[in-house]
């Protein structure tokens, strides 16, 4: 039956690719095109990808949803997170200028924050939406019976 | 160079018109197809050849996005729900002529419409005018970030960007909500009632 080892075995192979690109769509983006959204998608594609060849459990195995749940909620929590930092700085709100020894590294940093908490929220979400659309059948079937 | 910057000029848009003709015929093939599989895949290839347009356009943040999103992820998600709801759409009960007219008047105002607006990359657009001079000369050394879409993006606009982050954050909340009606603790636990609506 396993007549979908050419899908397994090409898998295997794209998909730490596919994560690599991510992480460097993620941290190039201060120099070429891309930045959290778009490392964003990426990432959760890579894991949806997964999920298509090797089955629901298995990517849920591999990235539980309770970690999806909490990566959803700290995504936004670290870029406010970044704001208030630089209030407590004696800034204004997402004001990065103070975060550094000097306005350009602090600047830079807020950047990178930022856009840390972009990806993660916008990858666990991509990937949160996907779990409960695949699992729904599944789920209801379990109910209705 | 005159000349060679001029052909390449018309071949970008050559290349546009080619990649909008065919996106005009994705269109009409999902509009006709009755087969949702089918205008699913169809979409996938609109998406494809959006993300195309976009890197002829030089916005390859936008395209990889659209890549992604647009021909990766929603694909996905709509197969997914065409296995919960089967895969053909029924025949509509009546000619839906109404929203025919109203989709034409309304396209032919946006068409008019852009009869007002500069043209294409003109540096004298007023858009061009205001603080975006500021963001290409300042940005990259206030920041030490030469990218200028992301200084934009995350410093000169990072309120925006953090109330998009949550409208993502809202999104996916809602997604949950609405799709999510029990915990899986509670499946197991089978408590009888089955409280599915």
């Amino acid at each position: 039956m396993r007549l979908d080892i050419i899908l397994r075995v090409i898998a295997k192979l794209l998909i730490p690719f596919a994560l690599v690109f991510g992480l460097y769509v993620q941290f190039h983006g201060d120099y070429g095109p891309g930045g959290g959204f778009q490392a964003g998608v990426i990432v959760a594609a890579a894991v949806i990808f997964y999920a298509l060849i090797y089955g629901l459990p298995a990517a849920r195995r591999v990235v539980p949803d309770a970690v999806v749940e909490f990566l959803l909620a700290f995504g936004v929590l670290l870029y406010s997170g970044v704001g208030i930092a630089s209030i407590l700085l004696g800034g204004n709100f997402l004001d990065y200028f103070v975060l550094g020894a000097d306005p350009v590294s602090g600047q830079h940093r807020g950047i990178f924050w930022v856009e840390a908490g972009v990806l993660i929220t916008v990858a666990a979400v991509m990937l949160k939406i996907f779990y409960v659309f695949a699992a729904r059948k599944r789920d209801a079937g379990e109910a209705g019976q | 160079m005159a000349t060679g910057s001029r052909s390449v000029i018309i071949l970008e848009e050559l290349t546009a018109v080619v990649l909008l003709t065919l996106m005009g015929a994705a269109a009409i093939g999902v509009a006709r197809q009755r087969n949702l599989f089918g205008v699913v895949l169809l979409s996938g290839i609109y998406s494809f050849l959006m993300a195309t347009v976009m890197v002829v356009l030089d916005a390859v943040d936008v395209a990889m996005t659209e890549a992604a999103v647009g021909a990766g992820i929603s694909t996905v998600l709509l197969l997914g729900a065409i296995h919960l709801t089967g895969g053909t759409e029924s025949k509509p009960i009546h000619r839906p002529w109404l929203p025919l007219f109203v989709v034409t008047v309304t396209g032919a105002m946006l068409v008019y419409g852009t009869l007002g607006l500069p043209a294409f990359s003109d540096p004298q657009a007023p858009i061009h005018q205001h603080v975006a001079p500021r963001y290409l000369t300042e940005g990259p050394e206030k920041t030490g970030v030469p990218n200028v879409v992301t200084v934009v993006l995350a410093s000169y606009r990072g309120f925006d960007t953090l109330g998009e982050t949550f409208v993502v954050f809202t999104a996916g909340i809602g997604v949950i909500a609405l799709l999510r009606r029990r915990n899986p603790r509670r499946t197991q636990d089978r408590d009888g009632e089955g409280d599915r609506s």
